[in-house]
């Protein structure tokens, strides 16, 4: 239960941490709030030559808004967000996610850029991220792009993300005008991993379905506003594309059950809190 | 910029408890063990090591932090704030701690520490929780022998509401 051996780099700058990992590359490991990196040091399933601590960073230590987009810089704590004015009115989906994202003592230092870096299948923020349709800002020495939620997460634990590139900042769409907004989650205890995740988004003729810990990551889909039977099969026909997988926690038909079920529920929510 | 290599012990400083404390660690030492090994702080509590169980808790720069998922070297220039820190300056126990004890909201103790740390940071942002507020804050600390129910009610009667 203890690291290997790593050299440790506490960057001053952007431009210090984008150097360290070009030097670097696939070797080298940001590290943020370490919530979800330090346990995989500890069991060695990850084992970097080179740590590059971007905690310090102001730069990259904000929220904020613009042209309907929140931004939500690397060194941002989630702790930030859950505080932050803005929560409730613009980020809806991810203030009913809050009080299932970790502990209130992982949240205080763990980064919402390091949960969607980390692509945990059953986590809450990349599940947000996805069914928003928000996008992952990554930054390296040669440049900046943009890279779409679901283009992003490629399966457990893995990204479009290139050795030398840095998730710099999450864009989250803020809240669309007479939309909805919903989440669930079936987890043994609250802050555990989730066995399913759903988050819901409903316009008056459009809803979409963010489903996590069913897939290697956040399925997504969209449907014209569907009722009764018609909604029904097609959450059915949804958690059967899904598949689940059998786990300690809960088989694969349970999660399918719990993508019917709940999935249903969050998406009447979604409805009933249309501004 | 400063690089630290993995295989040399590197001077830290910080403020420990409101003292000056100084030492040395390899960057991969886990603030949890230097802060027990190196500097004999056995109020820090080494459970499960990733974060899960809460016995580590501390406050760094006040945020409260798992020092278990947490680097020695991180530290450096910062403050850190252990369970002693709770003590009043005359010495003895906190009022919480009192009512801890009042309350039996312990048995073996290991949790306690992180317990109390985490507290004294929500406390001063909620100071007046619910029982249900405060038991879904309690969940990022595992705690096998009460039950929770003593701790709830120590913290309760601390804040003054009857749970």
């Amino acid at each position: 239960m203890k690291p290997s051996p790593f050299d440790y780099i506490r960057a001053a700058s952007v431009l210090e941490a984008l150097h360290g990992l070009a030097a670097a590359g696939d070797d080298a490991r940001i590290l943020a709030g370490g919530l979800s990196l330090v346990p995989m040091l500890n069991f060695r399933l990850v084992e970097p030559s080179v740590l590059i601590d971007i905690s310090g960073i102001a730069d990259l230590d904000y929220i904020r808004q613009d042209d309907g987009i929140v931004e939500i810089g690397a060194a941002a704590r989630q702790s930030a967000l859950e505080r932050w004015d803005g929560i409730a009115d613009r980020l809806p989906l991810v203030h009913a996610a809050f009080p299932h994202i970790g502990h209130y003592q992982t949240r205080s230092r763990g980064t919402v850029c390091g949960s969607v870096a980390h692509s945990d299948p059953s986590s809450e923020l990349p599940l947000c991220l996805a069914t928003l349709g928000g996008e992952v800002v990554l930054r390296s020495a040669a440049g900046e792009r943009r890279v779409a939620a679901k283009d992003f997460q490629t399966g457990m634990l893995t990204t479009s993300k290139r050795g030398d590139e840095l998730v710099s900042a999450v864009r989250f769409p803020a809240a669309a005008p007479g939309s909805g907004y919903a989440f669930a989650e079936m987890a043994q205890r609250r802050g555990d991993f989730a066995i399913v995740a759903l988050a819901a988004a409903a316009s008056a003729d459009r809803i979409r379905l963010g489903v996590g810990g069913v897939a290697d990551r956040p399925a997504v889909r969209e449907w014209e506003a569907l009722e009764g039977d018609a909604l029904d099969d097609a959450l059915n026909a949804f958690a059967w594309d899904l598949g689940g997988y059998d786990d300690v926690h809960a088989s694969a038909r349970y999660r399918r059950e719990l993508v019917r079920r709940l999935g249903r529920n969050v998406i009447e929510e979604a409805r009933s809190c249309r501004s | 910029m400063p690089q630290l290599s993995r295989d040399t012990r590197h001077a830290i400083s910080f403020t420990l408890n409101g003292k000056a404390t100084s030492g040395h660690a390899e960057p991969r030492m886990l603030l949890s063990d230097f802060l027990v090994h190196e500097l004999g702080m056995t109020s820090v509590h080494v459970g499960c090591e990733h974060g899960v169980c809460g016995a580590c808790t501390l406050r760094i720069d006040g945020t409260v932090s798992r020092a278990c998922l947490t680097f020695a070297v991180q530290v450096d220039g910062k403050r850190v704030d252990t369970v002693e820190s709770l003590s009043p300056e005359e010495g003895g126990l906190s009022d919480l701690q009192k009512s801890f004890r009042r309350n039996h909201g312990l048995q073996c103790g290991y949790c306690t520490p992180g317990i109390l740390m985490s507290l004294d940071a929500y406390l001063e942002e909620n100071p007046k929780p619910s029982e249900a507020e405060l038991r879904d804050m309690l969940s990022g600390h595992l705690c096998r022998c009460t039950g929770y129910v003593n701790i709830v009610r120590a913290v309760m009667e601390h804040v003054g509401n009857s749970p």
